[in-house]
């Protein structure tokens, strides 16, 4: 049987954190009313020059570095001309035909995805379509934004939603970008081709408008069946460029491509040459820190937890570093990490708080952790302490003022259960009678009484003991 | 009463200072003279705000200020330079109506030293022309014979000079358009070294070469505007980041241990008769100067003119892809069914012939599969052409050639033969591809047309330049008024 492959490379386009836009200093902000950000550099106004922002150089070199590109000590910026509306200059300003780094690296479980080339290039506008006539809002042209490029390197959809997340939390870790895919931060365009092992390449498709990375997956893995299925019914394949519809999960073609695009490239003669000095690539090395799988590594030995909990606590930098900041005074590793992925991310999620906004110090957490560590609390107690804490006071001081210490003596508890099975004779006959699950309900109702400071697992055997 | 235009600007900050003469007399005359006059030089007049501003400057001196050289002195601008809140047409239907919403570095420059801008000079739809005929706003005429042209692109800035309807102009210079209108006209016309002046707010139409410079009556005053205007500029990061020598301090009547380079040779077989008869009467004259003269050869001129229409006309496409009507500009109809439709309708009709026919030719140098045989070359016989000027001003201070190959023609004459018409600029390109400084000055007649010669300096040797040509004007070899050669 013929065995059909797919040859997947992947173009992603990432918006640097910049103050400004990249050749003009209006602020890099695009969710303000339209047209407010923008000037008559950034509007392509005749007579108007580009001037180069230092600060997206520099971006664009620390996540060269971090995904193992070689820095080229120059850059030259070219003219990739072509006619749109939301491209007010005729023509986009871009690194691409002499990047800033090359032959580069992401490495994704067993394997190895080559980074051809990062360059540094401007956004276009955005065009707004109306019912009879389309609009421009430039706010978004002139965006600095670094194009990354890998080698066709990638074969499975699942490999591309690795290395696509991947990628993501390495420039999220090294700031250079928020790199939030649904905001347009982050655009992943894969190109595929299939094609029968052991014969040529087959013809190259690319997928735009994919807003996530499962989305990533998920055009890809369609855009693959759909072109095997082409092949073995003997049809051809065109060249084209592709818009994935999430509603109906499939790809509609956007415009064929006959022949290669001819963008006419020549050196943009209104900026010298890129001087990228060696002191600006140590400055960059020196801002990277530690990278994602490197404190995936370390904390694995460090800690010992399982690398399920590792993977969630490395993928967000603040939730790691907290994590760490927390372990310090906590020093029990379980009850940490525990708390901190179950009852802390979950009193965020509630609040609908971002991690990176958590109101709760890392000071204040590891002080309740170590009260329940010592034995003064449950953690019953502990998470409903989390919307009280940003108050004024201690933890400590809060569980005393409140008495929310732990009762974990057998005699007082065993008045309460007792008291709580006499208020429930009927749920008492149906559990001897053999729903068991009424077990759970007894500690929930002991629990209720006692605001959660009673040891569950005195309740347990205190309940056991009782009604068997 | 004497034009006062044809005072130099030294001799007219006199004449304000002692309060002798008022700048609204100044203004009165400019603006006299221009609408008795019919060479069609200014596209528009920036009349009220001139007004306004000589009101001021009358307060100032009235308060005992002390005034700068250039305060009240009346300047016309090419009108493919900007000033915010009026009209930059580029001389093209396609910006008839645009407004821009800034200043260009060098109107800033001039303002800030007082300088009155009346008004924004013709020139070629967007500086491609030799002759100021691909105007929208028709061509402009030669001061000394009406049916002549008076060279372009900055045909107006320099017929304005020279028809005395301003003191001095600001000129543009891509392939000689300073330098040839200059010599048309009679008048001197500096293009400085590339970069040395900024280009912020001059409407592109090919960025490494084009050059803003001052089109005067005397080197004096060349001198003064170029100090201005010139230095780095935040704004242009193709500008030179080094100071600027004070050109006016520099002009003495002694000039010592100065070497002329002759460029004859090939290029003089080129050359018109009427032109290069001229030139042979003015290097007889220099050799009772007490400058040394020095043949100099420099080969490859016929190469240049190809060289220069690649760069310039891929840059050009590149530069003029940006109108479209959408933010600016011509619009024609406000709805069409498609995209392309928009684009053929408001380019084809927004742009005039001259223009189309470059943004075709630098489209087509830069097509994939043509680019490497044109483009690249091109720009690495540029490199050549840079290398063999920079020798040949090695054993010289300054090279002298013609500014133009002919007299001026007659309007129409060359204006459906675009390659004649592109062969005017042969003594002018090599220059601007070489990046050098260099001046047209007016050194004689012929037919009663006038005829320029350029000085060409090394690069950022502008004061030599200026140096020398000052030198020769007051030893009557250069000059603006016909009587004095
Ligand atoms: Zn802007």
């Amino acid at each position: 049987m013929q065995e059909y492959e797919a040859i997947i490379g992947i173009e992603i386009h990432v918006q640097l954190r910049t103050n400004t836009k990249l050749f003009c200093s209006c602020p890099a902000v695009y969710t303000d009313e339209v047209n407010t950000n923008v000037c008559p550099i950034c509007q392509g106004f005749p007579g108007t020059l580009p001037v180069l922002n230092e600060q997206a150089v520099k971006l664009a070199v620390r996540a060269a570095l971090a995904l193992g590109c070689k820095v080229n000590s120059t850059a030259t910026f070219s003219r990739k001309n072509y006619f749109y509306p939301d491209l007010p200059k005729g023509y986009q300003i871009t690194t691409c035909e002499h990047p800033i780094g090359e032959n580069g690296i992401i490495n994704i479980d067993n394997r190895s995805i080559r980074i051809r080339q990062i360059h540094l290039e401007e956004d276009s506008g955005k065009l707004i379509h109306m019912k009879d006539e389309s609009l421009v809002d430039l706010n978004r042209a002139g965006f600095p934004l670094i194009e990354i490029v890998t080698e066709p390197d990638i074969r499975e959809p699942k490999e591309a939603y690795i290395y696509a997340t991947k990628l993501r939390e390495i420039l999220r870790y090294i700031g250079v970008s928020n790199a939030d895919m649904e905001k347009g931060e982050l655009r992943c365009e894969p190109n595929i081709s299939v094609h029968i092992k052991g014969e040529p390449f087959g013809t190259r498709r690319e997928i735009k408008n994919l807003n996530s990375i499962k989305q990533v997956e998920e055009g890809i893995r369609y855009e693959i069946e759909r072109q095997i299925y082409m092949l073995k019914k003997g049809k051809t394949i065109r060249r084209a460029t592709l818009l994935w519809d999430e509603k109906s999960k499939i790809t509609k073609e956007m415009r064929r491509k006959e022949t290669e695009e001819d963008y006419r490239y020549f050196d943009e003669p209104d900026l010298p040459v890129l001087c990228i000095p060696h002191s600006l690539i140590k400055e960059q090395e020196k801002q990277i820190g530690e990278l994602p799988d490197d404190r995936r590594d370390r904390m694995l030995k460090q800690y010992g937890l399982e690398k399920k909990d590792i993977d969630i606590l490395v993928s967000r930098k603040a939730l790691a570093d907290y994590f760490e900041g927390v372990m310090k005074n906590s020093n029990n590793v379980k009850l940490t990490s525990g708390f901190i992925l179950v009852e802390l991310v979950g009193f965020l999620n509630e609040r609908g708080i971002k991690f990176e906004n958590n109101p709760i110090s890392q000071d204040k957490l590891s002080e309740i952790i170590c009260l329940m560590k010592d034995g003064i609390i449950t953690r019953t107690v502990a998470r409903n302490l989390l919307p009280r804490i940003s108050e004024r006071g201690s933890p400590k001081q809060l569980v005393k003022q409140l008495g929310l210490e732990k009762i974990e003596g057998e005699k007082e508890l065993e008045s309460i259960v007792k008291n709580i099975l006499n208020k429930h004779p009927d749920e008492v006959s149906r559990y001897k009678e053999g729903k068991s699950g009424l077990f759970g309900f007894f500690v929930g109702e002991v629990m209720k009484t006692t605001r959660g400071k009673a040891n569950p697992k005195v309740v347990g055997k205190l309940l056991k003991k009782i009604i068997g | 009463m004497e034009n006062l235009s044809a005072l130099s600007i030294p001799d007219i900050n006199c004449l304000i200072k002692k309060g002798d003469i008022k700048v609204h007399e100044l203004l009165d005359k400019a603006y006299k003279t221009i609408e008795q006059s019919s060479l069609n030089t200014f596209i528009t007049l920036l009349k009220e705000e001139s007004y306004k501003k000589a009101d001021d400057i009358h307060l100032r001196i009235k308060n005992g200020e002390d005034i700068d050289i250039l305060t009240g002195i009346p300047i016309a601008i090419k009108d493919n330079i900007c000033i915010k809140g009026h009209r930059t047409t580029c001389s093209s239907r396609m910006l008839d109506n645009y407004v821009s919403p800034y200043t260009a570095t060098v109107v800033e420059r001039l303002e800030n030293k007082g300088a009155i801008i009346i008004g924004k000079t013709n020139l070629d739809e967007f500086a491609m022309g030799a002759s100021t005929e691909t105007s929208f706003y028709k061509p402009t005429k030669n001061p000394y014979k009406h049916e002549y042209v008076p060279g372009g692109s900055s045909g107006g800035s320099a017929a304005a000079v020279a028809g005395l309807e301003t003191v001095a102009a600001l000129g543009s210079d891509t392939g000689g358009s300073i330098r040839q209108p200059a010599s048309f006209c009679g008048v001197f016309g500096l293009k400085p070294t590339y970069g040395r002046v900024s280009r912020y707010g001059l409407v592109a139409f090919a960025s490494s070469l084009d050059c803003i410079g001052p089109i005067t009556n005397n080197v004096a005053d060349s001198a003064i505007l170029l100090e201005t205007i010139a230095g780095p500029d935040s704004m242009d990061s193709t500008s030179i980041p080094e100071d600027v020598p004070r050109y006016y301090d520099m002009l003495t009547n002694e000039i010592n241990n100065v070497t002329i380079g002759i460029v004859r040779g090939q290029l003089m077989d080129i050359i018109d008769k009427d032109v290069a008869d001229v030139m042979e009467d003015f290097i007889k004259g220099l050799k009772f100067t007490g400058i040394t003269l020095k043949d100099v050869t420099i080969e490859g001129f016929d190469i240049c003119i190809p060289v220069y229409y690649i760069i310039a006309t891929s840059e050009a496409s590149s530069n003029l892809a940006r109108y479209d009507g959408i933010r600016y500009g011509w619009i024609g109809n406000t709805k069409y069914d498609t995209l392309n439709e928009m684009y053929e309708v408001r380019r084809g009709v927004g742009f005039g012939k001259e223009v189309k026919r470059r943004i075709m030719l630098g489209t087509f140098c830069l097509r994939s599969g043509y680019k490497d045989q044109y483009y690249d070359k091109a720009i690495m016989v540029r490199e050549k052409i840079r290398m063999s000027f920079e020798k040949a001003l090695k054993d010289v201070d300054v090279l002298l050639l013609p500014t133009s190959p002919t007299l001026p023609f007659k309007i129409g004459e060359k204006i459906d033969d675009p390659v004649s018409m592109y062969l005017m600029d042969l003594c002018t390109v090599s220059i601007s591809l070489s990046g050098l400084p260099a001046m047209s000055i007016p050194v004689g007649y012929q037919k009663g047309l006038p005829v320029g010669l350029q000085i060409v300096g090394r690069r950022l040797e502008e004061g030599t330049i200026l140096k020398i040509c000052h030198f020769l004007e007051k030893n009557g070899l250069a000059s603006s008024n016909i009587e004095n050669l």
